[in-house]
């Protein structure tokens, strides 16, 4: 195609967007919706992502140690589980941390703390805190624990006294099921969404096309080229795809702060107006790219059917 | 130049749209193709512009099957063609400049030859002063002179008319029979179907007349008898 071609089409497709106005209002209004369904995505995949990430942060396994485990035995085992790939994080809590934060937990139970002083010494054991990378990993390595506790041992006593996976099994294979039954779920209804978006953008494109039907007749009978007629429709798509774009990403500007705070309260760990800002290059290249491709793509196809005529 | 060899046109129903017509045009000829609704005309052009095929027979320019071209070839053999029909088919959104720069466009022409062109075979229809209008703010028989201006600028060899004063008044008639009548007078080939007998007595050529997909008559200097 020659440059004095691409600018003719570029033209024509420029002044047909402006003066079908009445169509490309109607074209931009869907897509919008449409942008705007997959930029919503967008937010509630990184709600639920936040949110699934609270819940793992809740799930770890605490391994408490006898009074007696020599503090480098605890250290060594630690070093191995930080060796392992399913291990996030280990954190030690020696004996007179565990001590602290009991005292700190129990600050308002007079009773308690009274008890603990007439001991005279301190009964509490050390403790090892383990995170996994995935809720599924953990029954490997209490499998590993369980294995270690015959190994480590004093005076042919286990060092390790209790680790509390196997109390918790039940409430953590339940958590693992609901993370894993979120993500897929919401898999499934992001794809519905997207797939359902698109096909009302093409349909709505196709439509407007399908009012041209009569022009491309007569440009076909001028002798005009495929891509002749083509090129002015999918530039049209292409500006119905950056105008929705650019209005979809000015609509979450105001949503956003509205509900960042609510997200805030409500999530914790997210506000959706401080994503939407650390991200927001990416988020304007996910709904430019999306709305620039469903344009030309739409616009390409419709017009392909009529050239076939 | 133009030579239809036994085409004939089945449509689904097994129904011929035409019968096994042989027809030769030479070029500069001005012939009126006339017939009742249904003998098939509009076919026959339909025919000559490639945007039907024959379901037998073929349909030669300059003895090159035109049915037989590729999509490039087609287009250059449509350049070649102007068409005017009933209802205009002007493209709604653009003015009458940018409906007749549209044709030369596809035909490659540069901006200066459209430039100097347009405004010059819009004058030739006179439409000097309507080039900025949109077919919706002209009469019928402005569109028609802005259809057969976009159908003339390309200079080209034939120019089919297909039934062009099916909507226009006595005296817009009139008048796009004496513009056609002038196109041809300047070397064009000039192929129009029609039904009104007043348009065939003045153009007073050819006359082909149709009934059911047949060619009934063809007198060198016929009158409208049917």
């Amino acid at each position: 195609m020659t440059w004095v071609n691409l600018k003719r089409i570029i033209k024509s497709g420029f002044v047909s967007f402006w003066r079908n106005n009445v169509v490309s209002f109607a074209s931009i209004l869907v897509m919008t919706m449409t942008l705007f369904v997959l930029g919503s995505i967008l937010f509630v995949g990184a709600t639920l992502d936040a949110s699934l990430n609270q819940i793992r942060d809740k799930v770890d396994i605490n391994v408490y140690f006898v009074t007696e485990a020599p503090e480098e035995d605890i250290l060594a085992l630690k070093r191995s589980l930080e060796s392992l790939s399913e291990v996030a994080s280990v954190e030690y809590v020696s004996r007179e941390q565990a001590l602290e934060r009991f005292r700190s937990r129990h600050e308002n139970d007079q009773l308690t703390l009274q008890a603990l002083d007439e001991l005279g010494e301190n009964p509490l054991g050390a403790n090892l805190n383990i995170k996994a990378k995935e809720t599924s990993q953990y029954e490997g390595i209490a499998e590993f624990l369980g294995n270690e506790s015959a190994l480590s041992t004093v005076d042919d006593i286990p060092i390790i006294d209790k680790v509390n996976y196997f109390q918790n099994k039940n409430a953590i294979d339940k958590l693992s099921e609901i993370i894993d039954s979120s993500e897929t779920f919401s898999l499934i209804i992001i794809a519905i969404l997207v797939i359902a978006s698109v096909i009302i953008t093409f349909n709505t494109i196709r439509l407007a096309i399908y009012t041209s039907k009569d022009e491309i007749s007569v440009m076909k009978l001028v002798g005009a080229s495929n891509s002749y007629i083509r090129g002015p429709f999918v530039f049209e798509g292409i500006m119905y795809g950056i105008v929705s774009a650019l209005i979809t990403l000015i609509l979450f500007y105001p949503l956003t702060i509205w509900l960042g705070p609510l997200t805030e309260n409500f999530f914790s760990d997210i506000n959706l107006f401080d994503y939407y800002v650390d991200k927001f290059s990416k988020i304007f290249f996910i709904i430019l790219g999306s709305g620039v491709l469903l344009g030309a793509v739409s616009s390409y196809l419709a017009v392909r059917k009529y050239l076939k005529k | 130049m133009i030579y239809f060899d036994q085409v004939s046109k089945l449509y689904n129903g097994g129904q011929a749209a035409l019968d096994k017509v042989t027809l030769s045009i030479a070029p500069k000829e001005f012939i009126s193709i006339v017939g009742h609704s249904g003998a098939g005309k509009t076919t026959l052009l339909k025919m000559l512009l490639a945007e039907e095929t024959p379901s037998q027979g073929g349909v030669f320019f300059e003895s090159t099957d035109i049915h037989g071209l590729t999509k490039l070839d087609l287009n250059n053999f449509r350049r070649r063609i102007g068409t005017v029909f009933q209802d205009f088919r002007l493209l709604p959104n653009k003015t009458a400049y940018e409906n007749i720069a549209f044709a030369m466009e596809a035909s490659g022409r540069t901006d200066e030859e459209i430039h100097s062109d347009v405004p010059h075979v819009l004058e030739l229809v006179d439409l000097g002063d309507k080039m900025w209008h949109f077919p919706r703010e002209l009469s019928g028989g402005e569109r028609q002179r802005v259809a057969i201006a976009r159908a003339i600028v390309n200079q080209p060899d034939i120019v089919i008319a297909d039934e062009p004063t099916g909507n226009l008044d006595p005296i817009n008639t009139y008048e796009i029979v004496q513009i056609l009548k002038k196109i041809n007078d300047l070397g064009t080939m000039v192929v129009l179907t029609t039904h009104n007998k007043g348009v065939v007595d003045s153009v007073g050529g050819r006359v082909i007349t149709m009934d059911n997909g047949r060619i009934i008559r063809d007198d060198k200097k016929g009158k409208y008898a049917l």
